[in-house]
């Protein structure tokens, strides 16, 4: 008898025992964690004795079984959302949906189209804004930054700030532009939207330049290209692809975002092209519809999340799509 | 043993072939020897603090061909980014000594890096073609110098591509991204790129070894032709490339030219137990 053997008898014991007392005082999670260690125990107690090679096959089939099992959680999550926006937002789709703006509460019928307008807006300059910045600092960190000490800084930051709740980001524009000019507006909302876009940017631009190979930099400068020739004529147009997949990728992120909206454009009912004024857009008109109690605004705002989703879908399979046609110059 | 004893002794001074008594049966078709292109004195290179080529003394005459073998690390290709200072693209790596080109020093760090380079042009080992079409890829190095009439440019660039042996097979799809051809012409296409900015230097870094061998013979005859107008270098792995191809050999080891000479002496009679063992594949 192995060790092993003798340990998971000895465990079995006790865990039994406590199973039982778990039993005893009604919970059932105890109960049921017991017997999976008792399981794991046995099984584990088992895989000792196996020879080698049916050893390495099990835990072949094992480890490929928990991977087959988590993907297929994960797809199924996915899959149940969209099951559902669809089942409970497609009734809400019609042509007044595009067609009108956002009813009063309490009546009937109406659309969405001055939340889809202002999201459109907001999320055009904030893209047109960010996208730049995001291009050109990506640039900077990818062909400028070797050996040179702020890139990694830059880096870090960079990090943080795709990773920082978006909300913050909404505050630090209620402070910068909220604030200062006395009114919630469109304009704001925008700017909430760019400082979202940029380290998204940054990252992807970085990455995708950092794809490009030396040796098709190194070319360049073996004809002698001035350097920023080889990265505009060059290594942008090998790389094109995936950093205009990175702004579509940005797009999808911030056209669905709520939080930095809440405390810059904020929402409003009625329909608007004033970039001064508070603007209408969907995430904020969603939430709100969505906590009424009014039937028909939960109606819409179930059709606007599954606007949302389904472009935000389209945009990042629009990415895939472009990202795998080509790989980069070789 | 005898590596290490090899390895401490001073590198000789070049030799020069026409210095050299013909000791071989069959003696060679006398050749011009051509006057000196681009001379090397006690280069020595750094990665670092790492000493990868430690202070190499030869001559490339103008006209000729010159090859580099030996091993992988001996700092062949290393050589060869020394002569366009192509090397400068990333930190840390330094050559000190001095390479003339036509009498004047271009490691001088006042020496202009981009004129230098469309002087000296280069063809990599992995065929590079720019993402652009393939008249884009040589008209690409002409734009960056001359501004050209439409007309004059497409002359340029057919007599480019006439030049690396490319003109018939691509001639009808000249706006076809570079990307789409095979990789002999690819590599081609490279060599056009290079030659199109009319070079006095051309620097091949084993531009062959990734071809299959009918690509690998047309990029031969191509060099075979180039010649006529250029100081070529190449670096190869490929010794009967070297054998056939060049007209002057060095044979490197451990960062040093252990011995340089005409092609055919290093390959009949090489003076060296090292560079001997290398071409007899006993080593390396």
């Amino acid at each position: 008898m192995s060790r092993r053997m003798s340990i998971a008898i000895a465990l079995t014991v006790v865990l039994l025992v406590l199973a039982l007392l778990s039993l005893w005082f009604e919970s059932v999670a105890g109960a049921v964690v017991a017997g999976l260690l008792i399981l794991w125990a046995w099984a584990s107690a088992l895989w000792e004795r196996l020879p080698p090679y049916p050893r390495r096959r099990a835990t072949n089939y094992v480890v490929l079984a928990l991977s087959y099992g988590a993907t297929g959680l994960g797809l199924m999550c996915l899959a149940l959302i969209l099951a559902t926006l669809i089942w409970n937002g497609l009734g809400a789709v019609s042509l007044d949906f595009f067609t009108e703006s956002t009813p009063a509460s309490g009546n009937t019928g109406g659309g969405m189209l001055n939340a889809i307008y202002g999201s459109a807006v907001m999320t055009l300059v904030g893209t047109l804004v960010g996208s730049p910045i995001g291009i050109l600092a990506g640039t900077f960190l990818a062909e400028y930054g070797r050996g040179n000490k702020i890139a990694p800084v830059i880096r870090f930051i960079n990090d943080i700030l795709l990773s920082a709740p978006s909300i913050i980001v909404g505050l630090f524009i209620y402070e910068l532009i909220v604030l200062r000019t006395g009114h919630f507006s469109g304009w704001a909302g925008s700017a909430a939207l760019a400082i979202l876009v940029v380290p998204v940017v940054v990252r992807t631009t970085e990455d995708m330049l950092n794809l490009v190979p030396g040796s098709l930099r190194e070319a360049a400068f073996a004809l002698g290209t001035p350097k920023w020739r080889v990265i505009v004529t060059v290594t942008y147009r090998a790389a094109m692809q995936g950093m205009l997949t990175g702004v579509m990728l940005a797009v999808a992120r911030i056209s669905g975002e709520t939080a930095p909206l809440l405390f810059t454009a904020v929402n409003n009912q009625f329909w608007t092209t004033n970039m001064n004024d508070w603007m209408p857009n969907l995430p904020v008109a969603i939430f709100q519809f969505a906590l009424s109690p009014d039937a028909n605004w939960q109606q819409l705002a179930w059709g606007g999340a599954l606007l949302i989703t389904v472009t935000i879908l389209g945009l990042n399979i629009l990415a895939r799509v472009l990202t795998s046609g080509r790989s980069f110059g070789r | 043993m005898t590596a290490l004893d090899m390895s401490s002794e001073p590198s000789r001074p070049p030799t020069h072939a026409a210095n050299l008594a013909p000791k071989m049966d069959r003696a060679p078709a006398a050749k011009p020897v051509m006057p000196t292109k681009v001379e090397l004195r006690d280069i020595k290179f750094y990665y670092k603090d790492f000493l990868a080529i430690k202070g190499v003394n030869l001559e490339l005459r103008d006209k000729s061909v010159t090859a580099f073998i030996g091993p992988s690390g001996c700092g062949k290709s290393t050589l060869l980014r020394i002569l366009n200072r192509i090397y400068e693209l990333y930190p840390g790596q330094r050559a000190t000594g001095e390479v003339l080109v036509d009498g004047q020093n271009i490691l001088d760090p006042r020496v202009d890096l981009n004129l230098l380079r469309a002087r000296i042009g280069m063809v990599f080992q992995k065929p590079t073609p720019f993402p652009m079409s393939i008249y884009d890829n040589v008209a690409f190095g002409i734009r960056l110098y001359e501004r050209l009439s439409p007309s004059a440019m497409d002359e340029r660039v057919e007599s480019a591509l006439r030049r690396a042996a490319l003109w018939d097979e691509v001639k009808d799809k000249l706006r076809q991204s570079g990307m789409s051809l095979s990789g002999g012409q690819q590599q081609r296409l490279c060599i056009a790129r290079a030659v199109a900015v009319k070079p006095e230097v051309l620097l091949l870094d084993e531009p062959a070894s990734a071809l299959d061998p009918i690509s690998t013979q047309r990029i031969e005859e191509l060099i075979d032709e180039l010649k006529s107008d250029y100081c070529i270098a190449i670096v190869t792995h490929n010794m009967q490339q070297a054998a056939r191809s060049s007209d002057y050999t060095a044979f490197m080891y451990l960062g040093e030219v252990i011995e340089f000479d005409e092609t055919e002496a290093i390959f009949t009679h090489p003076k060296k137990r090292q560079t001997e063992d290398y071409i007899t594949g006993r080593f390396g």
